[in-house]
């Protein structure tokens, strides 16, 4: 123990390695980081934010200010309370200065979340929290326990008090054993609660493996985010002790009186040697009494009242510790931390400086409300304990135990926690409808004192001739100074939110737990107005830090987001294609030859591929097409009504192109329209809208049209699709299907036919895409993979992706949804007057082509592009201007470019454009501004090959 | 290629067909069973509840339609789930798509409803064990504690990212997920099982 100078006797534990800034120490296990620092006698651990001072371990648990430390092994990350790092064998870490740095390395850990779902939560395993999940949990219900610490027992942990006369320490262990055996109660150990939102809807987030260090099991995930959905909630989430504002109240050395209490009877380490205490209540003569037991002197006690509790003044006595009524601590003093304390009398007399290297604060206790307030409960101001408490709440919440403020004079009673506990539990339980448990029995605590008042005290004022507050601290992590505050007021804020933003206090990694209050306080006292009056800034969710990885948890690459493929995915990938990303989908983008020597570049598979659709014989896997079964008697009408041309002449075993529009008549789908039958048809949708359509006809059957009679079901992975495409298709499908009729007469364009392909029981649609001779051929899912294999089997036919479809169908002035248009065009802006019925009664988007800016004649028009050098590509989104220089800005633009490729069949580049009155410029020569040059342009119609459609028929 | 088209030897292939080696090794500690039962047949149906047509096909499949929310009911063979208030999905064993499309439009006798075969828009994975419902809670948003969400219970919802159907059974739960998001499902099965079959 030699090598821990301030490590109690009658320690025990595995020692423990590790490494603070450069320095190899030894802890014991059970430790966190501060409390191996503090037993190793490192007092300055981290240094401040903005003025670079240095700063200790100031409190044991998540409410630390300044001990902020970066972990550097076995994985770096940044910002955590050394208050809160499990210490563990091999941890490396260093202090930082208010900011941490990100690691520069992949994290290899695991993260991942679960739901849960329970009758009663409980947040908090102390006294109160323990005691109301025993009796919530003995009535059967479903209870999770959530605590944030390795350990139950929460306050407990620090006292050393006992219940039914052993440690309560050991109570809370062996209740949280036999809760945890329990079959419908699940304990959840180092699980932060972090956000309580509506519905009793709760974020938490579990510690798993963090404390594990390199020993952490590779395959369990280090950090889980419990989304819990509980019907009714118990917050026992106790409370943060708070400092008071004096000069010098930041030095190393200076602590919570709570804080160092639990430093020596939980980790049976001594904070320091020599202690003075300065307090407003009466909680710090427990800890002073504490820790003169365990050998640290205590100097003397400087209590701001004349009256503190008779019975701690008389073991203070007994002790042989001198108590100052009516004295406050005016300074801590010391170079890089404190070695001396002056303390002064409130009404007259000189102060006097007390040598010690410890001075313990208590300016009271603040119940820990952040949940209560976010889940939407009111709060108020309690005069007794000087700090807010639970009001109302809108949601089937409560706050129990000293969270709830119960103990009455600013100081948590054991025996009052553990009744208002039992007592939570038995609301909870009654609230979500289980029998009352027999009576269970609230162990017995210790008699404890009556208290004294507490007197809340916020700012040590500065003496007239020394008044800058420069050092009075009221948030330690963002160096915010009394000084500062009196600058916000002075400047006439008068609101605690607005100084909160003035100031940045209560802004830190700490959310101001134990900076909230106090700057409350010391605004009311620069303002001359009540706390109560003043009231608190929101307090919102994470209550804790959290990581994004914990957030991100399973969703991060190749889980980020659905892959969805086709059946024939497998081939694809195994041919070398590369993917284009549709929606959720991969489709094959184009198809590298592969062969000796450098492999076939973009622009040379596309073209090659465009070359054989037009003169040979190509396929493409068209499988992620949406489609959808549309069934019933006035399935023609439903269509009528959503297609701007009209469905329900279509016949039995024919096909038309449609058009959907919404009501302000600019196109939203297109697609093909199957008549199977009198009352059935089969819809196709464009990848990326196949759940849209979906929707959009829901809703009209839903909301407007609910007398039509049709039903509408998707059944696009129910089919898989292989378009056949090129002069030679037809002679390829003639092989494949052999009973099938294939001459034109028999087969004619836009008809479809029952037919075995490949021995599979085929849908074979002569549809076009490409303006060539072409067929889709389309059989159930299953057998999706054996029609493709068979297509390719005998290597005559080119596999092609979605780059030679989109060459193709520009080549013939086919928009595509969503890169040609952008809901701002109409049907008739694509030059496809012809598909919006004149005679129909009515359809979606009807009355908008009555609108007089649907026919202005400047509106955008689709048109193609044909750059003068043959050889320029231009670019997609590029502008066009009229004139061949650029004015000056605003430079008016006539449109932009929609598309762009090289073209096989037309020996050249081209592109499609959307241009103001583009049909009436047919050409003309424009501009398109790229980098530094002005690329002449030729209009033209936007069919550029085979505009008489002589190709379709083979 | 002259000789291909008069094949009629073409294989079917099942959408997690891939994942089987590995569903089997993550069931072989026995916490968890993960599998694949493929070419299941699932006929959509749309019928009014009220209407004569849902009580004649009720008795032709010998399955009443169940009408209460998130209910399933089997007979024989086939196993009808509640979809929506006039949508239902009932499945049935390989190959009986075709006889019960038949079936159930005869019944139909003519009133509107909708019979679509969807047997390949969907299959179905298994995921039982006594670790399944917490492989599912880390992605299913529902309730699954056998007091709310018991044998008997199906729900469309989401598992992670992935619309799904999920039923309860007697031996655990299915899932019947559409093809194009199988593989996504299965890896996501795969990854978060990791845990669960490492620890044992």
């Amino acid at each position: 123990m030699s090598v821990q100078p301030y490590r109690r006797e009658g320690a025990s534990g595995r020692v423990l390695r590790f490494r603070f800034d450069g320095r190899e120490y030894e802890g014991l296990e059970g430790d966190t980081l501060a409390s191996a620092l503090l037993a190793n006698g490192v007092r300055a651990v981290a240094s401040s934010v903005k003025l670079g001072r240095p700063r200790g371990v100031y409190a044991a648990g998540c409410e630390e200010p300044n001990a902020l430390v970066q972990i550097e092994e076995p994985f770096p990350e940044p910002m955590l309370q050394a208050t809160t790092v499990e210490l563990y064998d091999g941890l490396v870490a260093t202090g930082l200065p208010g900011q941490g740095r990100l690691a520069d390395r992949p994290d290899p850990a695991r993260y991942d979340a679960v739901h849960a779902h329970c009758d009663v939560l409980v947040v908090g395993a102390g006294p109160a929290g323990i005691a109301a999940a025993s009796v919530a949990a003995r009535a059967g219900a479903r209870v999770i326990l959530a605590d944030e610490r390795p350990e139950p027992g929460g306050s407990l942990l620090g006292t050393a008090e006992t219940l039914d006369g052993r440690p309560g320490r050991e109570w809370a262990a062996e209740e949280v054993v036999a809760l945890a055996a329990l079959p419908e109660v699940r304990v959840l150990r180092r699980t932060t609660v972090l956000g309580h939102y509506d519905d009793n809807y709760v974020i938490a987030v579990e510690r798993r493996t963090n404390h594990l260090g390199a020993q952490a099991p590779a395959g369990m995930a280090r950090e889980r985010v419990w989304r819990i959905r509980a019907r009714r909630v118990v917050l026992a989430t106790g409370g943060h002790e708070r400092f008071v504002a004096f000069a010098g109240n930041d030095l190393p050395g200076v602590m919570l009186a709570g804080a160092a209490r639990t430093y020596a009877n939980r980790y049976r380490v001594l904070p320091g040697r020599r202690a003075v205490v300065f307090t407003t209540n009466d909680s710090a003569y427990a800890a002073a009494l504490d820790l003169a037991g365990a050998g640290v002197e205590i100097a003397a006690i400087a209590d701001v009242r004349q009256a503190p509790g008779e019975a701690w003044a008389a073991r203070c006595a007994e002790r042989g510790i001198e108590v100052l009524t009516g004295h406050v601590v005016t300074a801590a003093k010391g170079e890089g931390e404190v070695s001396s304390v002056e303390i002064t009398p409130r009404v007259g007399g000189g102060a006097r400086e007390v040598p010690a290297d410890l001075l313990l604060v208590s300016g009271g206790w603040t119940p820990v409300v952040h949940l209560f307030s976010q889940a939407g409960g009111t709060l108020r101001y309690d005069e007794e304990l000087g700090a807010f408490t639970p009001g109302e709440t809108r949601q089937a919440v409560e706050a129990a135990g000293f969270a709830r403020g119960v103990g009455g004079t600013g100081v948590r009673t054991l025996r009052a926690c553990l009744e208002d506990g039992a007592e939570a539990g038995r609301r909870a339980l009654a609230a979500a409808g289980f029998a009352m448990p027999a009576e269970i029995a609230v162990p017995s605590a210790e008699e404890e004192p009556a208290a004294a008042p507490a007197e809340h005290l916020w700012l040590v004022e500065a003496p007239e001739n020394d008044g800058d507050y420069g050092t009075h601290f009221v948030d330690l992590q963002r160096d915010v100074t009394v000084a500062e505050v009196l600058r916000a007021t002075g400047a006439g804020l008068t609101s605690v939110e607005h100084v909160k933003r003035y100031t940045t206090a209560g802004t830190a990694h700490d959310q101001g737990k134990t900076s909230g209050l106090l700057t409350g306080g010391v605004v009311a006292h620069a303002l001359g107005v009540d706390v109560a009056e003043l009231g608190t800034t929101t307090f919102r969710a994470p209550y804790t830090p959290v990581s994004f990885a914990a957030l991100a948890g399973r969703d991060r690459g190749p889980l980020h987001d659905p892959v969805r493929v086709t059946a024939m995915h497998e081939w694809h990938a195994a041919r070398g294609a590369l993917f284009e990303n549709v929606g959720q989908w991969k489709r094959p983008w184009y198809y590298p030859r592969q062969g000796e020597g450098p492999g076939e570049d973009m622009e040379a598979a596309v073209l090659r591929e465009c070359r054989a659709a037009r003169e040979d014989v190509a396929a493409m896997d068209a499988s992620t097409l949406g489609k959808i079964d549309v069934i019933g008697p006035d399935a023609a009408v439903f269509l009528d009504r959503l297609y701007t041309n009209m469905m329900s002449t279509l016949k039995v075993g024919s096909i038309r192109y449609g058009v959907m529009c919404r009501p302000d008549g600019m196109v939203f789908d297109d697609g093909t329209v199957i008549r199977l039958a009198d009352d059935r048809f089969l819809v196709t949708t464009t990848t990326g809208n196949a759940a849209a359509v979906l929707d959009w006809m829901e809703e009209w059957l839903q909301t407007e049209w609910p007398d039509l009679r049709v039903c509408c079901t998707s059944v696009t992975e129910q089919w898989a699709t292989v378009a056949l495409v090129g002069p030679r298709s037809r002679e390829v499908l003639a092989r494949l299907a052999p009973g099938l009729a294939v001459d034109n007469d028999s087969f004619p364009f836009m008809t479809w036919r029952d037919a075995e392909v490949a021995g599979i029981e085929a849908r074979v649609c002569r549809i076009s895409f490409s303006g060539e001779l072409a067929y889709e051929i389309n059989v159930s899912s299953w057998f999706g993979l054996a029609l493709w294999e068979a297509v390719m089997a005998s290597g005559e036919v080119t596999p092609y992706g979605t780059e030679t479809m989109h060459v193709l169908r520009a080549e013939k002035g086919f928009p595509i949804v969503g890169q040609d248009t952008d809901g701002t065009v109409t049907p008739q802006d694509l030059g496809m007057e012809w598909i919006v019925s004149k005679k129909k009664p009515d359809f979606v988007g009807k009355r908008s082509f009555a609108r007089a800016d649907t026919s202005r004649p400047d509106r955008k028009h689709l048109v193609g592009l044909l750059p003068e050098d043959p050889g320029v590509l231009l670019p997609e989104g590029a502008h066009l201007v009229e004139t061949s220089a650029l004015p000056e800005p605003p430079v008016p633009t006539l449109g932009f470019v929609t598309s762009s490729y090289r073209s096989a069949a037309l020996g050249r580049t081209f592109a499609l454009a959307l241009v103001s009155g583009g049909r009436e410029r047919v050409g003309e020569r424009l501009y398109a501004p790229v980098g530094a040059d002005l690329v002449p342009v030729t209009v033209t119609s936007h069919v550029l090959y085979d505009p008489e459609g002589a190709r379709r028929d083979g | 290629m002259a000789d291909s088209a008069a094949e009629s030897t073409a294989e079917r292939r099942s959408p997690a067909a891939a994942f089987a080696a590995r569903f089997e090794a993550a069931s072989a500690g026995g916490g968890l069973r993960l599998a694949e039962i493929p070419f299941l047949t699932q006929i959509n149906l749309r019928v009014d509840p009220k209407s004569p047509a849902a009580e004649r096909i009720g008795t032709a499949i010998g399955v009443p339609l169940p009408v209460e929310p998130g209910t399933a009911a089997g007979g024989g063979d086939l196993e009808v789930l509640w979809l929506g208030p006039d949508e239902w999905l009932v499945v049935g064993p390989d190959g009986a798509g075709p006889g019960l499309v038949e079936r159930l439009i005869e019944a139909a006798d003519g009133e509107h409803v909708s019979v679509v075969d969807v047997s390949a828009q969907r299959t179905t994975l298994v995921v039982a064990g006594d670790r399944a419902r917490d492989v599912l809670a880390h992605g299913c948003a529902l309730d699954l504690h056998p007091r709310v969400f018991g044998p008997g219970r199906c729900a469309q919802t989401m598992l992670a990212r992935a619309g799904v159907v999920l039923v309860a059974g007697e031996d655990g739960f299915r899932l019947l997920v559409r093809s194009s998001f199988a593989g996504y499902v299965a890896e996501w099965l795969l990854d978060v099982s990791a845990e669960y079959v490492a620890g044992g």
